[in-house]
């Protein structure tokens, strides 16, 4: 158990190792000549103003949030269908009424307009 | 234990495992050496099996779109990705002077590393695979996460204004596709009643394909919309944001990214034919389980024949649509189909049969009545917005210029 665990740290750990020596050897062979207007920021030929660090639309916090609820969810879910095989029917009809309660929250989220794009 | 012509690779890790005993090493050096000797083969073979898919897809999409594709260095322009891996080690790459240094150059390792960790999980054949992980399944969820961060990270860390605008989008797209994902996930758990990649492979002695097909068509949908490739192409969309994420990366920085892309795309056709059509499984994989391999080939090479298709044929989605298909289309279904599936395979579960052919009969149920409603709802006309333009349509009395 606890070896497949150390499986996976081992196994991220190269997948992070490789790329990274990919790029650091592609650092040894290439040239480096940077400049003041090489390194200065795209966009579109003219000098950049402001910071690009801006505050972004509320609606892509109403998404988050609406994937938040799904994805919190599906956390609680995962185990309920996990043992699906062992569970009696009443127990199944409990878990789908969870589910049916989360569908009524997406039509809500719907009818108030939190999933329309502007 | 199978004799070694059934099973080679699991053979030589026995063979060294003894071999490493017999020079004293502790019980624990000898698992962490074979540990770490795996993981590093997988993941160097997933990262160097990139070269072939990167000759793979240029050639099939330009036979697409009528070209021949790469033709040129050695035979079908096999070695064409050779070429441009010489030339974009010995690229210079450009680290913008804003740039906030450490997100910006963690952002394209971590990208090739989430796509990669999903390799650690997957069944190869019967006995050979990274590791069956008990809760396998949640690995990919998660690794499916941090991707989402490498490109936010990639986005955030630029400091430029396309950048963080393709930042944005996928923050939008990545994370809603991610609901349907994990919520069609949830009915091969109920189907198999494991979360371990391996055992949900060994459950379906009829392809989940055929007892859940609608999730197998939200999964696939959205985990190519979670690849972030066209049409769902939004984070980089070339014609509206330069390129995206990536506008500030040059040289093998940047390179990274397409490893991440191309990797993506075929780790998602690996996955679709482990998880819904029965990864290994075929005559005889089980007695010799090195046909696995060729049977889960040939599996995910139609998978990603398909997800190329994709590419080649579909033109990129508007924002909105793309939030509309997920939250007022692919969400919905998924939750209604996870429904449905619970009530109907718990009374059937002692005819494994006559709960296929239940489970396939409401899927359909499913899919035609969401098809036509979602159908109805597309072809309905728009109201128009705005004063009817004039349409430009020549008058007879205007000169036209005659050809010769």
């Amino acid at each position: 158990m606890l070896s497949d665990w150390l499986y996976v740290g081992v196994f991220f750990l190269i997948a992070m190792f490789l790329p990274g020596a990919a790029i650091f050897v592609a650092g040894l062979l290439a040239p480096k000549k940077p400049n003041p207007i090489k390194n200065s920021t795209y966009e579109c030929g003219i000098e950049t103003v402001g910071s690009a660090w801006v505050q972004f639309k509320a609606q892509y916090y109403v998404y988050t949030l609406v994937f938040l609820v799904f994805d919190v969810e599906t956390v609680l879910l995962f185990p309920w269908a996990l043992a699906y095989n062992r569970l009696t029917m009443f127990a199944i009809l409990e878990g789908l009424l969870f589910v049916v309660i989360l569908l009524g929250g997406l039509l809500y989220a719907w009818r108030k307009g939190a999933l329309e794009w502007v | 234990m199978l004799p070694w012509y059934q099973d080679p690779v699991n053979f030589i890790a026995a063979w060294l495992r003894t071999v490493l005993s017999g020079w004293g090493l502790a019980p624990g050096a000898v698992d962490f050496i074979l540990t770490f000797l795996g993981a590093g083969i997988t993941a160097l073979l997933g990262m160097l099996w990139v070269i072939f898919l990167i000759w793979y897809e240029r050639k099939l999409i330009g036979r697409i779109q009528d070209r021949f594709g790469p033709n040129r260095v050695g035979p079908w322009g096999i070695f064409q990705p050779f070429a441009d891996m010489l030339k974009i080690f010995v690229k210079e790459y450009i680290t913008p002077a804003g740039a906030d240094r450490v997100p910006y150059n963690l952002a394209p390792i971590l990208s090739v590393a989430s796509v990669l960790l999903i390799w650690a999980v997957i069944p190869f054949t019967m006995t050979i695979m990274g590791v069956n992980l008990n809760v396998g399944l949640l690995l990919i969820i998660a690794s499916g996460g941090l991707s989402v961060l490498a490109v936010l990270l990639a986005g955030w860390g630029s400091n430029n204004k396309f950048a963080m605008l393709g930042g944005f989008r996928a923050v939008a797209q990545l994370i809603s596709y991610e609901v349907p994902m994990v919520v069609s996930l949830l009915i091969p758990v109920i189907l198999s009643g494991s979360l371990g990649v391996n055992d949900i492979v060994k459950a379906q002695n009829i392809p989940f394909l055929v007892t859940a097909p609608v999730a197998a068509l939200i999964f696939f949908i959205s985990s190519v919309a979670e690849s972030g490739r066209s049409p769902f192409d939004l984070v980089e969309a070339e014609s509206e944001l330069v390129a995206g994420f990536n506008t500030e990366y040059s040289g093998l920085k940047f390179g990274m990214f397409y490893v991440a892309e191309f990797l993506h795309a075929f780790t998602i056709s690996l996955l679709f034919s482990t998880l819904f059509l029965g990864g290994w499984r075929g005559p005889f994989a089980e007695q010799y389980p090195l046909l696995g391999f060729l049977y889960l080939g040939i599996k995910t090479f139609v998978v990603y024949f398909v997800v190329i298709l994709f590419r080649g044929s579909l033109p990129r989605f508007r924002i909105d649509q793309m939030m509309d298909l997920n939250w007022k289309l692919l969400t919905p279904m998924a939750l209604v189909s996870l429904i449905i599936t619970a009530l109907v395979a718990q009374p059937l579960v002692s005819l494994p049969w006559v709960q296929a052919a239940a489970l396939f009969a409401a899927n359909a149920a499913i899919l035609i009545i969401f098809m036509g409603w979602a159908g109805r709802k597309v072809s309905r006309k728009r109201p128009i917005v705005g004063r009817p333009r004039p349409l430009a349509v020549p008058h007879p009395d205007d000169h036209m210029p005659v050809e010769p």
